[in-house]
């Protein structure tokens, strides 16, 4: 049985007659995360992630990190693209990043996930930097939230699926980080995530232990005159040929996307069996090397 | 934008009802079915205020504006309103200090010399240095209390006062000699409430009894339904008849009203202002904090806390010129703040009586103070009909302690101990007791040296309930002393349960019950 303090040590009832005015909305995508990006905040999760994540995620998951080098050359705020299998993404791909994204860099999480709360929303903001964007409806507030980030000097992940992969195979790329580097002129690196769907899959409640592999892809700019879901298939292209780079060998994977013939990201189009065959034992696994 | 009041249905989810209780507070749950009038949120202040004066004072209503009025050489007096109003007691600065150095700069830059700042107290206690610095600030208090030049009327000196001749009914118009001898007079007014200003404020605030007593009496109050609202006031009536008459005899005045809105706490006691249902954990927080703390206290202290509360009342209007004009403007603006629209009337009226009334800032709220804001003040907030029908029943809460004033309230004790062991009806005592009251040597004294009310206040406080006595089938006080309430006349209950059972003894079985929530201020607009 739950007790209730009655009025006045408890809250009110509202009286029947009485309309309520409509709840002033403080979560999901209403939630203000601006003081995460301030020092203190700032602060705390650089310590988080320097001193607890990231050792904790090397013991759990060594991750093998390819690509780096293709960062060389780039500075300021970039938008990293990746696909999206397992809750391991974020704090993998945030202890992956090189030291200068790493602490300054927010993290686009589904309003309707991690900000659906109060407590969710303030720890998502304040350990992950995390940032409430719709996926569910167009709105382009947090669009515009994230062009002021990147103006401001942040850097962008963007998971573009819209929420983690359901049977290992990707979804569909949305549009929103094609848009925000057509309108503000930022690099997309895009980035490919390979083996956290084993690791911590969508409804697994323990991870158990694998390898997992993070490959970082060249910068992409929109071309002139590029629409945004023309630019929006170019970094599913570029994901995809990152995955087919970790499946197979460089070489492969550029010949294969030369020929456009890379493996998509979604899978076959066959029923659902199938599509798991094809994950487990088809074309995506690293084949067996006889010599050297 | 400020909601406007409503009445509310009282439901099995409405929350318990805060109620006055002098120096505390009652959460009550009506009876399902019960209304409850909510008033409506205080109104946007006065964005400038001292430049809603100034344009007041430049661009009257048909009226010259007040530089075209001042001479030099002319005699200038400035009456203003006393400790009654506003309530409770306004921070700094004060409507009257805004206006009257308004008002002043004008004088100055006109070069008039001779001015006169007076309190129109009629038969109330004069004001103590401090509360005339609190309503003037000590800019004019400075200027002009030390050459003697702010005085406080005195309805009692012979040679103070000048009789005008009568009205076509034959009420004596007496009124200060000073005011009536200027070359204008500037009244500056502060309307808490529709009874407030218009000719009844040179009419009774610069009066003597001579004159009062034409308007101040049972049948005149009896025939005012009610004296919120003018047109149906006998209290009015009477006043605007005298009014009519001081301009006829040549006195002129330049009326100064201003209203205000209903922020009457300060950040501590936000939650009186609020919705019970509306109330976050902050105010429940303070409710809490401060009932639990004046349980404890000491009844001392608690008057004290509470009389030493000043209200962060913003000014809403001002408005300027010739009497009845200015007064029509301020009556709408009154009624703006405090109206609110109630169909058909009840069988018992509840209501929260509190720790303050006009007659006692900054001292006791005694026994026939309690009366008369029940069932005077309160029992009139309305227009059209009373909001209890003939013969219903009142059910008020406050503590009414047998405790007086000695030093305010000297007549009161005689009335309450003398008077009012004797009979309750009003008339029978009006007309055996009032003379020797208003006449009394030792109170008329106490009234012009110290700071006592006149000694037949306390009489008008018994005629203010008049009406509400002759209308009513009964009163109930929940949680007062029942000594004093029994000496008052009217029935003591320990619960507002128990008073409600005890009503249907009057009004019947299944009654329909309606509480005036206030705080704030409110007025019903009742209709049939």
């Amino acid at each position: 049985m739950r007790l209730r303090a009655g009025f006045p040590y408890g809250p009110p009832t509202w009286p029947g007659s009485v309309p309520r005015p409509p709840i002033e909305r403080r979560t999901g995508v209403d939630f203000e995360t601006g003081w995460a990006r301030r020092y203190p905040a700032r602060l705390a999760r650089a310590v988080f992630v320097d001193q607890m994540l990231r050792p904790v995620v090397r013991a759990l998951v060594p991750p093998h990190v390819h690509g780096i080098d293709r960062l060389e050359s780039l500075e300021g705020p970039v938008i990293f693209v990746a696909n999206h299998q397992s809750h391991l993404d974020t704090p993998l791909l945030l202890s992956a990043l090189p030291d200068r994204w790493r602490h300054r860099a927010v993290v686009a999480a589904a309003a309707d996930y991690f900000f659906d709360t109060r407590l969710k929303g303030t720890l998502s903001a304040l350990v992950l930097g995390a940032l409430p964007v719709e996926r569910g409806r167009v709105d382009r507030r947090p669009l515009e939230q994230a062009r002021a980030l990147l103006d401001d000097g942040w850097s962008i992940v963007i998971f573009p699926e819209g929420g983690r992969s359901g049977d290992g195979w990707a979804q569909p790329f949305r549009g929103g980080a094609a848009y925000l580097a057509m309108h503000g002129g930022f690099p997309v690196v895009p980035v490919h995530l390979e083996g956290t769907g084993r690791v911590l899959p969508k409804g697994a409640k323990r991870p158990s232990r694998a390898a997992v592999h993070v490959t970082f892809g060249s910068p992409l700019r929109p071309r002139e005159g590029e629409r945004t879901n023309k630019f929006s298939d170019r970094i599913e292209e570029a994901v995809a040929v990152l995955a087919d780079e970790q499946a197979t060998d460089w070489w492969t994977a550029r010949r294969r996307a030369a020929m456009r013939t890379t493996p998509s990201l979604a899978g076959p189009d066959a029923g659902a069996w199938r599509r798991s065959w094809a994950l487990e034992r088809g074309a995506r696994r690293r084949p067996v090397r006889t010599w050297p | 934008m400020p909601r406007p009041g409503f009445v509310l249905d009282v439901d099995r989810s409405t929350p318990p009802t805060l109620f006055w209780h002098g120096e505390g507070f009652r959460l009550e749950r009506l009876p399902t079915g019960s209304r409850i009038i909510y008033p409506p949120e205080p109104l946007d202040a006065l964005p400038d205020p001292d430049e809603a004066i100034r344009r007041a004072l430049l661009e009257p209503i048909d009226s010259e504006p007040l530089p075209a009025l001042l001479k030099p050489g002319m005699k200038l007096t400035i009456a203003f309103d006393d400790v009654s109003l506003p309530l409770p007691p306004m921070r700094q600065p004060d409507n009257r200090q805004r206006v009257i150095e308004a008002v002043l700069d004008m004088a100055a830059a006109a070069g008039v010399d001779d001015v006169q700042l007076i309190a129109a107290l009629a038969l109330h206690r004069r004001m103590t240095e401090a509360e005339l610095r609190h309503a003037l600030g000590d800019r004019i208090y400075d200027a002009f209390a030390p050459h003697g030049l702010l005085t406080q009327h005195d309805a009692e000196d012979p040679a103070g006062m000048l009789h005008l001749g009568t009205t076509d009914e034959g009420e004596d118009v007496e009124i200060n000699r000073r005011a009536a001898e200027s070359d204008l007079l500037v009244y500056v007014n502060i309307n808490l409430v529709a009874m407030d200003g218009g000719h009844k404020s040179v009419a009774t605030g610069l009066a003597s009894y001579k004159s009062l007593r034409h308007h101040h009496n049972v049948r005149t109050m009896q025939h005012s339904r009610s004296f919120m609202d003018q047109h149906r006031s006998e209290l009015h009536s009477s006043n605007w008849r005298m009014g009519r008459h001081l301009k006829a005899a040549g006195v002129r005045i330049f009326q100064i009203e201003t209203t205000l809105n209903t922020n009457q706490f300060p950040d501590q006691f936000a939650f009186l202002q609020k919705r019970e249902w509306e109330w976050k954990a902050g105010d429940r927080a303070r409710y809490l904090a401060v009932t639990k703390s004046l349980e404890r206290a000491p009844e001392r202290l608690s008057r004290r806390i509470f009389q030493s509360m000043k209200a962060p009342h913003e000014m809403t209007s001002v408005q300027a010129g010739e009497v009845e004009a200015v007064h029509a403007v301020t009556t709408e603006n009154v009624y703006r703040q405090q109206m609110v629209e109630v169909q058909g009337q009840t069988d018992i009226l509840t209501m929260g009586l509190p720790y303050i009334c006009p007659y006692n800032v900054n001292s006791v709220m005694n026994p026939i103070l309690v009366m008369c804001t029940g069932l005077g003040y309160f029992f009139n907030l309305y227009r059209g009909q009373p909001l209890v029908r003939a013969g219903g029943v009142v059910i008020m809460s406050h503590p009414t302690p047998w405790e007086f004033s000695p030093v305010h309230h000297p007549s009161y004790i005689d009335f309450f101990e003398q008077v009012l062991a004797e009979t309750t009806d009003p008339l029978e005592i009006e007309a055996k007791y009032e003379e020797s009251f208003a006449t009394d040597p030792w109170y008329i004294h106490l009234y012009r040296t110290g700071h006592a009310y006149h000694g037949v206040h306390p009489f008008y406080m018994w005629y203010w309930g008049a009406h509400a006595l002759d209308h009513l089938g009964g009163v109930i006080v929940v949680g007062g002393d029942p000594a004093s309430v029994r000496r008052l006349g009217f029935k003591p209950a320990s619960t507002m349960r128990d008073a409600l059972e005890m009503a249907t003894d009057v009004v019947g079985r299944d009654p329909s019950v309606t509480h005036l929530h206030c705080p704030p201020l409110l007025m019903a607009d009742v209709k049939a």
